[in-house]
């Protein structure tokens, strides 16, 4: 038989195609379990836990933010500690202007996401390692003007001076309230998003962009979408810094250090798979929590444990997991079931890496 | 098929059920070749026959997912490309590939930097295409696509190799222009070189070939000495009709 | 005329800015790699310069004997090892492990050394003294002196890329890698090469700027890199005498905001570089496009 005809006969037979594996509806169910533990924790531990909770949400949230721009839209920025910063700044001048920080914190985040589009403007034409820099040098000048105003602290910050009258136990579980709050939103929007339109744009661009563009994929807005979501999730995340620790310094909150620890907390769990910044997270915090004492040592583990891993095992410790054990937990992929198989072939869907294809002869 | 080659001389290149995969998709199927040396061995076949694949794979550019590789009777499977180049393996890559900011002189110089003994030098070169050495300070993108040809195979020359591999010499030029190009051949021949080339031009690769093989989806269609080849054999094995039981193709 | 004074200082230091950001040219023009830990290589040379008078006492001026080479060498090792190894990946990969490096090297330096700052101290009178040309305008000797071997080094290394063997190798190899492998280059070997020479000189450049100014742990990423890349970006990629017209202009904007406040100074440079960022990418001097 021809290669034609021995197709055609094959898909007569039986071939399904599925969302997942398995049944979503035990991970959705799952995912609600702990998402109801963790909101029983201020009833049960103490106020410590919370804020090392409370900074892992915020992790976490950035994380999924830098792998939805790196490992989907292979946009690596290096300067989303900008966002961060502006989303604590919004909500330093709303309350300063009397408004609930509480209150401030959606609004900080819809400011992230209008401040991304001239941001976009200004980087969008350029590509991978000069994309990297201009957004680090773009985060460095919103530092530099931001600065220059003493009204909101000048260079040395200033504290919110509009602080609920509130006990501080019940201060600190409203925080990690609001910060679940914002991490479950993220992880959501983050797989809404993927499993939508765009993530199949996203996926064919980043097998082909020439291919992507000329089957009429709108490229160029899929990419500002996803910037315009990241800075609104990294806005989330600084306005949560900002709640949590009730000053807002420029210095902090406009370091580099956050992209350090976003990038590899993504890298070390998993760049370009949904769980893999919640691995990364929780390996993180391990870590810092692990080295308190040893200053600057977490970094250097970190980052030489992102390095090691973004070599030998591009997929991270999520991707390592999910080799072996074929397991997905936010299905955004196609599972293909080819009944001459015995239902084991698996289309590799939303994953990060190309083919090395050389051109046909 | 190839009863008289199994005897005889030394292969100078032996491939043997050569398979290669860009991905998932396989381009090379089981290839097996052998050239003798001082012959010239003529690759034909359509678009994405995987010509190309299987010269860059002899090269060194893309490793074989199985099969075998034998230069001068040893094996360079594993060899990296650059060893290979070294050892006397040359190619002339599709579409010329010089260095575009460097002169033609310069490409001649890279191509001359570890250079086996033999009789080939820059100035042999500049006899070989007369009119290069007046402009040998240009820079090549000046150059038209024949002479940016010229250039590409001469930068193959002066490393003084045992096999010359021209990739699609043909591709982009006028017809005139190919056939000056391919006219160079005896006196490269002449040299003692052996010639590996892959042509989608059939004319020309039948005006010039000593063996010939035809390649369709990965697969070889058909072998043998072009004077033994009818016309209708090689348009059956290079469109993959089907024809009389009494062709010499293979599957 | 205090512009005047200000305006010759900024084209002094752009030469400095310019031999940081040759290494970072010849890196990308090569390799296509973005070093993001080039400012920190920088600090490192100065830092092991400071290691190295303390232990041999050598005078500060000649300090470079010692940590250039060695610099080299270590560039060397790096490329063919680590950064060989992300480039076989991806490009991505290239820049989250150089990022990796830059925060390592960092933490690296505030581990083992403190947050202070450290400077080169020179002791050669002449050195560190000034002249005047008539009442307005003072020169540094030292910057005078940096300006001249930026200049130097910048034609040697023009020098070296166009009329050399090893030059020409680099140059086909930075055209087409594959095309090279096929006339028997190694280009792992070529790209540890085009490393050397960038450690090398970033590292020279590191133990001038410890001598004209000072540096600490963060300086790498503070100021260094971001400035070697805007005079690569400014000057155009593909060309060393743009690289040099880029780190003077960017010296040059620096002194016409620190004109206008003591703070803008580096605000205006940044301003600078993202401006020719959005209006012309590939620079002033253009032998490639930068895309």
């Amino acid at each position: 038989m021809t290669a034609v005809a021995e197709t055609t006969a094959r898909s007569a037979e039986k071939y399904r195609v599925t969302r997942s594996r398995r049944n979503v509806a035990w991970t959705g169910l799952g995912a609600l379990v702990v998402v109801v533990v963790l909101a029983l924790f201020p009833y049960v531990v103490g106020a410590g836990s919370e804020t090392i909770l409370v900074q892992a949400f915020i992790i976490l949230t950035l994380a999924s933010m830098w792998n939805l721009l790196a490992g989907y839209a292979g946009l690596v920025s290096v300067g989303q500690q900008a966002f961060v910063g502006l989303g604590a700044y919004f909500v330093l001048i709303l309350n300063i202007h009397s408004l609930s920080m509480f209150t401030a914190l959606p609004v900080a985040a819809i400011g992230c996401g209008v401040a991304a589009l001239p941001m976009w403007w200004l980087v969008s034409r350029l590509r991978s390692g000069y994309f990297a820099i201009a957004t680090w040098v773009l985060a460095t000048t919103v530092l530099l003007i931001i600065e220059k105003f003493p009204s909101i602290g000048g260079g040395t910050g200033m504290s919110l001076p509009h602080t609920p009258s509130l006990s501080t136990p019940v201060l600190e579980a409203y925080t990690y309230w609001i910060g679940l709050a914002v991490s479950v939103l993220a992880l959501l929007a983050v797989y809404l998003l993927l499993r939508s339109r765009l993530g199949l744009v996203l996926t064919a661009v980043r097998d082909d962009e020439v291919a992507a563009r000329s089957s009429g994929a709108r490229v160029g807005l899929a990419r500002m979408l996803v910037f315009v979501v990241a800075g609104i999730g990294c806005g989330a995340a600084g306005a949560l810094l900002a709640i949590s620790q009730l000053i807002v310094q420029p210095t902090a909150v406009f370091s580099v250090q956050w992209t350090a620890e976003m990038a590899f907390a993504v890298i070390i769990g998993g760049l370009g798979t949904i769980e893999g910044p919640i691995l990364g997270t929780i390996v993180y915090m391990i870590l810092q929590q692990a080295l308190a004492s040893y200053n600057a040592w977490y970094l250097i583990i970190l980052g030489l444990v992102a390095m090691v891993i973004a070599i030998f095992a591009r997929r991270g410790l999520w991707g390592l997991i999910d080799e072996h054990l074929h397991v997905r937990l936010f299905p955004v992929g196609y599972w293909l079931w080819d009944p001459a198989d015995g239902g084991r072939r698996g289309a590799r869907g939303l994953r990060a890496g190309r083919h090395r294809s050389g051109p046909a002869a | 098929m190839s009863e008289t080659r199994e005897s005889g001389s030394e292969p100078l290149l032996e491939v043997r059920d050569l398979t290669v995969h860009h991905g998932q998709l396989r381009a090379l199927d089981h290839i097996s070749l052998r050239v003798l040396p001082g012959e010239v061995y003529a690759i034909i076949g359509a678009n994405g026959a995987g010509k190309s694949t299987l010269l860059r794979t002899i090269a060194g550019l893309h490793r074989p997912t199985e099969g075998s590789i034998r230069f001068d009777g040893k094996d360079v499977t594993r060899i990296r490309p650059e060893r290979r180049a070294i050892s006397g393996i040359a190619m002339v890559p599709e579409g010329r590939r010089l260095f575009p900011s460097l002169t033609v002189e310069e490409n001649l110089q890279v191509g001359a930097t570890y250079a086996r003994k033999g009789p080939w030098t820059i100035e042999r070169v500049y006899e070989l295409f007369t009119w290069m050495k007046d402009r040998r300070g240009q820079q090549t993108a000046q150059l038209s696509g024949g002479e940016q040809q010229s250039v590409a195979i001469g930068r193959a020359l002066v490393a003084n190799p045992r096999v010359l591999l021209l990739d699609e010499l043909s591709l982009g030029l006028a017809p005139v222009v190919v056939q000056r190009i391919y006219g160079m051949l005896p006196q490269v021949l002449a040299t003692g070189l052996t010639v590996l080339l892959v042509e989608q031009d059939v004319s020309q690769a039948l005006r010039v070939a000593s063996h010939l093989q035809c390649l369709l989806e990965g697969r070889t269609t058909l072998e043998g000495k072009p004077s033994d080849v009818t016309a209708e054999q090689v348009e059956a094995a290079y469109f993959g009709l089907r024809t009389a039981p009494s062709d010499q193709g293979s599957e | 005329m205090v512009w005047v004074n200000d305006i010759i200082t900024g084209i002094l230091v752009g030469g400095l800015y310019a031999l940081f950001a040759c290494g970072l040219s010849l890196m990308f023009g090569v390799m296509k790699v973005v070093n993001l830990a080039h400012g920190d290589l920088a600090v490192i040379g100065g830092y092991i310069a400071v290691g190295v008078i303390a232990v041999t006492h050598i005078p500060v001026l000649w300090s470079f004997v010692i940590v250039v080479p060695l610099m080299a060498v270590l560039g060397y090792v790096l490329q063919r090892t680590v950064i060989q190894a992300a480039l076989d990946r991806s490009i991505l990969t290239t820049l989250l492990v150089t990022f990796g490096l830059s925060v390592v090297i960092e933490n690296g330096l505030l581990q083992f050394e403190s947050a202070n700052s450290h400077s080169l101290g020179v002791d050669n009178a002449i050195i560190t003294s000034s002249f005047s040309i008539g009442s307005q305008i003072t020169i540094a000797y030292l910057l005078l002196l940096i300006f001249a071997v930026a200049v130097v080094v910048l034609t040697g290394l023009q020098y070296f890329l166009s009329r050399s063997r090893y030059g020409r190798l680099i140059r086909a190899v930075a055209d087409d890698q594959e095309a090279a492998q096929l006339s028997g280059i190694d280009y792992r070997h070529v790209f540890g090469i085009a490393a050397a020479i960038a450690f090398g000189t970033v590292a020279l450049a590191g133990i001038a700027y410890g001598m004209y100014s000072q540096f600490a742990p963060t300086t790498g990423t503070d100021t260094i890199l971001l400035f070697a890349f805007a005079a690569v970006v400014i000057g155009g990629l593909g060309s060393l005498w743009g690289t040099l017209l880029g780190g003077v202009i960017l010296g040059v904007s620096q002194a016409i905001g620190a004109q206008i406040s003591g703070s803008d100074e580096f605000l205006a440079g940044y301003i600078v570089f993202l401006a020719v960022l959005v209006l012309r990418p590939q620079g002033l001097i253009a032998r490639r496009s930068a895309s």
